[in-house]
């Protein structure tokens, strides 16, 4: 009995360690692909390689967002910052959003939620679309909020907490580039 | 033995007939995509874990076959998670957590238990991928329904506009009234 059990299991974990083996590069390139299409879609136009020169600026609620610095030849013309909200309505939100030197909103790339789908998933979307007062990009960060909340941003319809915690998570990003260090 | 693999198709589908892997049938059929995907992730695993299990029975004692079962389910499941997450992470991000909980679908176990375990591996195959398929249409069946329902579309393909779509669908109530209907419609037909 013991002897089945203990063969079985080795077994089991010789085959996932060669398959671990074979896997783990493609799994994390193909992580890398991911973040650097995003940083392409939301950043300013680069040539230097943000991921290398990535660094984190603490922010007041006590953890870390990661900023990705975008340089021209010897230019600094902005930023992708990784940002998050626990506020939404399942989960934490996680969002890549670009500035350029003004702190003007550039792009933003969600890449991880687990919103409503049909309702609250409607941020990839929603907030560039230039219907009334969606659209976000080229809105100045740090003070954004919803109508119903007294600013100026149209809230997907029936997902306010969503719409709420979206726009907190750009403005921490915004406050986290602003922060001198 | 097309008797054994239609068995799983049609006259014990694990969804319409069965009531078996619920879970992951109304987590992931959101969309046609989502539930092919799924069903096809889960055909692979009933498929290899069928084999596996048919192959080393005799060396597995009766007493603790559960438990040794659970081992193999998982590592085919790791095995498929792992090739998912390096080859196509674009289905691994719509699946996400549902691909490693395909070690407790009990469709898995329950073929293992069931069939697997008294049968030759060329039957359990044959039975593996007639669940499989059965799983992998019903659950694509259900996604098309809830895509066309709640957005308008089948497979990303607009059939009518979103605006005439009920929401419903797409969420969890909605999932339990589509299948309701379906299991209903399915058992008045067979």
């Amino acid at each position: 009995m013991c002897l089945s059990l203990t063969l079985i299991g080795a077994c089991a974990g010789a085959l996932l360690a060669v398959a671990n083996h074979y896997t783990a590069i493609p799994i994390a390139k193909a992580k890398i692909i991911a973040l650097e299409n995003a940083l392409k879609e939301v950043s300013p136009a680069y040539d230097n390689d943000p991921i290398a020169e990535a660094f984190f600026v603490s922010s007041p609620e006590g953890d870390s967002l990661r900023i990705y610095p975008a340089r021209r030849g010897d230019d600094f013309v902005g930023v992708a910052v990784e940002t998050s909200s626990r506020n939404g309505f399942s989960g934490e939100i996680r969002i890549l959003v670009g500035f350029d030197t003004e702190g003007t909103i550039i792009n933003y790339s969600v890449l991880e939620h687990a919103e409503t789908p049909g309702l609250g998933a409607k941020m990839q979307e929603w907030f560039r679309m230039d219907i009334a007062r969606r659209n976000i990009l080229g809105r100045k960060a740090g003070k954004l909020a919803v109508t119903k909340d007294g600013g100026d941003v149209d809230a997907i319809t029936a997902s306010t907490i969503t719409s709420r915690a979206f726009l907190h998570s750009i403005n921490r990003a915004y406050h986290a580039y602003r922060t001198p260090n | 033995m097309k008797k054994i693999l239609l068995n799983g198709i049609i006259r014990e589908n694990p969804t319409f007939v069965l009531l078996l892997g619920m879970c992951p049938t109304l987590g992931t059929t959101s969309s046609a995509a989502n539930g092919l995907g799924m069903g096809l992730a889960t055909t692979f695993v009933l498929l290899c874990t069928n084999v596996a299990i048919s192959a080393v029975k005799r060396f597995i004692p009766d007493l603790i076959r559960i438990p040794g079962y659970i081992v193999i389910i998982a590592t085919f499941v790791t095995l498929l998670q792992m090739a998912i997450q390096a080859w196509l992470p674009a289905l691994y991000a719509a699946l996400g957590i549902f691909i490693p909980l395909i070690v407790v679908n009990c469709i898995v176990l329950g073929r293992a238990e069931s069939f697997a375990s008294k049968h030759a591996p060329a039957a359990a195959a044959l039975d593996g991928l007639g669940m499989g398929l059965g799983f992998t249409f019903a659950l694509t069946l259900l996604g098309a329904l809830r895509e066309l329902l709640g957005t308008g579309k089948i497979f990303a393909f607009t059939l009518f506009p979103e605006t005439y779509g009920a929401l419903i669908f797409v969420l969890a109530p909605g999932a339990f009234l589509a299948l309701g209907f379906l299991i209903a419609l399915v058992r008045r037909e067979r």
